[in-house]
């Protein structure tokens, strides 16, 4: 159980290949941390920095309070868990699961409790003398999960340990995976390019994109304040709609609506941010009013989408399933000014 | 993996229709030139084996299929002479001395090469590693007047080496490790580049060692690899005669069974019925090796391990 600092790291291969960028970030001990970013991003980067599988460039990790650069992969005790699962594929489930026991010279008792103890918090008490070639995905990730598990590492790693499975499967794990952090009570930081892993799972989650850390917070935190362009369009679903507007005081005027913005604002050009939530059937005078006409409706049961333009810009909206809606229908929907968004046009940056 | 479905062309078209008739005559041609390449080589193998169990007497006067059809009399005397005679016994023996030491050693040696080339980090890896495939393309020829040049100077000659206690076959032993070597780590390396490297960064946190990795993981996920390997190696030993000639010479105490068969061709043009046993026991030795070890042929070793 420990903390894990990243200190001004930066991660170069060659002169003009810089893949992390003054990475600044600090995880508390026990906490699950969600690395998140497109592919590319360096967030595996980051991660594999930690690991000791790649040398840090500039700046120090520190685990606990130990400076780890210089200290080798096998000594910085933590586990990880790849996103292929790198089983050993000669070896039975349980020797899998012992390998790294053995490695560190444990008595053989030692070993079979712990192999016996993971397997049982994983369910895999059946598959011990099993092949990872007999066993299904699920299975084979909750092996590389057990190998990690066995060593009670300080910190837990985990590189896109989902990717490879089903999306009902990845369903399940993610909620077992979220117990298994309650139970251990160690720190987890996890890899993953999907905003809902990273949304569900995350005690606080950490954007980056190009190498650079983009916004460090707690998911509520993040969703309902993105620091910049970047973070509010990668993080939701249906994205955020975001409209080029003219601003003057307090007002946005957008290319087929005006809206009041809760404080005002330099007069210039502007990205206008708002999620598709905030649009409601309802029309009021807390809200501002805007007129779409919808090329496309969705409806998921729950939930309803409708995609359209407002003025020349395209709009996303959700709304209550129940509202009736076709294709080519011009409807005047609500928009809550409170959870407006406002971006630097040059910067990208959020105003608020 | 769907190695046991490959190669089966299932018929899909309805049958006797154009398609159906086009498969059919494919997969017809395909069997034909099977069977017949079989033939070809199982004919000759079966009239050495018959000619070797008939009587001297009745080889020379009649062909070997008429020893299939009654009256059959067949006699392990050809083999009984044969191990008595000729030194065909010590030739066998020698064989095996030769053998076994000029598999293993290459294969050694290449294992552990092969491996560093392949996942080590050293200077001048790549370039080393294309000098060393690069000895494939020099002729077995050319080496022989530099290397027993070099032998003859340093006492590795079958005499002197008995003379300090060594076996005589030191220098062939060497020879055929220096010719095996470039192609068994060509094909090794190429083998090892290719198991996956997250097995190797997961072993790495795992606190596994360099030699650790190489043979608890390395080796039994190469078993394949190496199998084919050392059929490879061991045939072309077995069935050399020009390299031993030339390293250890035609003396009967220390020539394997190539060299003594070659002997006795020249010296018992008679002796057709010891021909026979001798050159269908040379045989026997390299087709157990195969079968025994082509079952070690697994596809899909990696299967399970790594995903996408």
């Amino acid at each position: 159980m420990a903390s894990v600092t990243y200190d001004h790291v930066v991660k170069r291969y060659t002169a003009d290949l810089t893949v992390v960028k003054d990475f600044n970030v600090e995880i508390k001990d026990k906490e699950f941390m969600v690395l998140v970013g497109p592919s590319g991003c360096g967030k595996s980067t980051a991660l594999r920095m930690l690991a000791g599988l790649e040398a840090i460039t500039e700046g120090q990790i520190r685990i606990g309070d130990r400076v780890v650069n210089n200290v080798a992969a096998k000594d910085r005790d933590i586990a990880m868990v790849f996103q292929s699962y790198a089983l050993y594929p000669h070896m039975s489930v349980y020797d899998n699961m012992a390998f790294p026991l053995q490695m560190a010279h444990m008595p053989k008792t030692e070993i079979d409790k712990r192999v016996k103890n993971a397997s049982r918090i994983l369910g895999l008490d059946n598959f011990l003398k099993r092949k990872p070639r007999a066993l299904s995905g699920g299975q084979r990730q909750r092996v590389a999960l057990g190998r990690a598990i066995v060593r009670s590492p300080k910190v837990f790693l985990l590189d896109e340990p989902l990717s490879n499975l089903d999306a009902k499967l990845r369903g399940q794990t993610r909620i077992e995976l979220q117990k298994l952090h309650r139970d251990l009570e160690t720190t987890f930081i996890y890899v993953t390019h999907d905003q809902v892993e990273a949304m569900t799972m995350g005690d606080r989650i950490a954007i980056m994109n190009a190498g650079i850390l983009q916004q460090v917070g707690t998911p509520g935190d993040i969703y309902d304040h993105p620091a910049n362009l970047f973070v509010a369009g990668f993080i939701g679903s249906p994205t955020m709609n975001f409209v080029p507007v003219t601003t003057s005081d307090s007002t946005a005027k957008a290319s087929g609506f005006e809206v009041k913005l809760p404080k005002s604002v330099p007069a210039g050009k502007a990205t206008l941010g708002f999620r598709p939530e905030t649009l409601t059937d309802r029309t009021s005078d807390q809200l501002a009013s805007i007129d779409m006409s919808v090329d496309v409706v969705e409806r998921l049961g729950s939930d309803q989408f409708l995609y359209g333009q407002v003025g020349s810009d395209s709009v996303t909206a959700r709304v209550d399933p129940k509202m009736k809606v076709e294709p080519g229908d011009k409807v005047k929907l609500g928009l809550d000014t409170r959870s407006l968004h406002l971006f630097d046009a040059e910067t990208e940056l959020a105003q608020f | 993996m769907s190695v046991a479905t490959a190669g089966r062309l299932e018929s899909t078209a309805a049958a006797w229709s154009l398609p159906w008739l086009a498969q059919r005559l494919q997969r017809s041609l395909l069997h034909i030139a099977v069977i017949g390449l079989t033939l070809v080589w199982i004919i000759p193998t079966l009239g050495l084996l018959a000619s070797s169990f008939r009587p001297a007497a009745q080889i020379i006067t009649t062909g070997w299929w008429t020893a299939l059809s009654p009256p059959l009399q067949f006699t392990i005397q050809n083999y009984q002479d044969m191990l008595n005679q000729s030194n065909m016994g010590t030739a066998i023996f020698n064989s095996f001395m030769v053998s076994i030491p000029s598999t293993v050693i290459p294969v050694t040696i290449a294992a552990f090469a092969a491996f560093a080339f392949a996942w080590m980090k050293f200077p001048f890896r790549d370039w080393i590693f294309l000098a060393f495939v690069g000895l494939l393309a020099v002729p077995l020829q050319l080496t022989f007047v530099p290397v027993l040049t070099f032998f003859v100077a340093h006492g590795i000659v079958p005499d002197n080496l008995t003379s300090i206690g060594l076996p005589p076959w030191v220098g062939l032993w060497l020879a055929h490790a220096g010719y095996g070597l470039p192609f068994s780590t060509y094909l090794l390396a190429n083998f090892f580049r290719q198991l996956p490297s997250d097995l190797f960064e997961s072993a790495e946190i795992d606190g596994a060692g360099t030699l650790t990795v190489f043979f608890r993981i390395v080796l039994p996920l190469s078993v394949p690899a190496l199998a084919s390997l050392i059929i490879f190696q061991f045939l072309w030993v077995w069935n050399d005669l020009l390299v031993a000639l030339i390293y250890v010479g035609g003396s009967a105490d220390v020539a394997p069974l190539t060299v003594n068969l070659a002997n006795l061709t020249n010296s018992l043009g008679q002796g057709y019925e010891l021909l026979t046993a001798a050159a269908f026991f040379s045989m026997v030795v390299p087709l157990a090796v195969f079968l025994s070890l082509q079952r070690y042929f697994v596809r899909g070793i990696l299967a399970g391990s790594v995903k996408g």
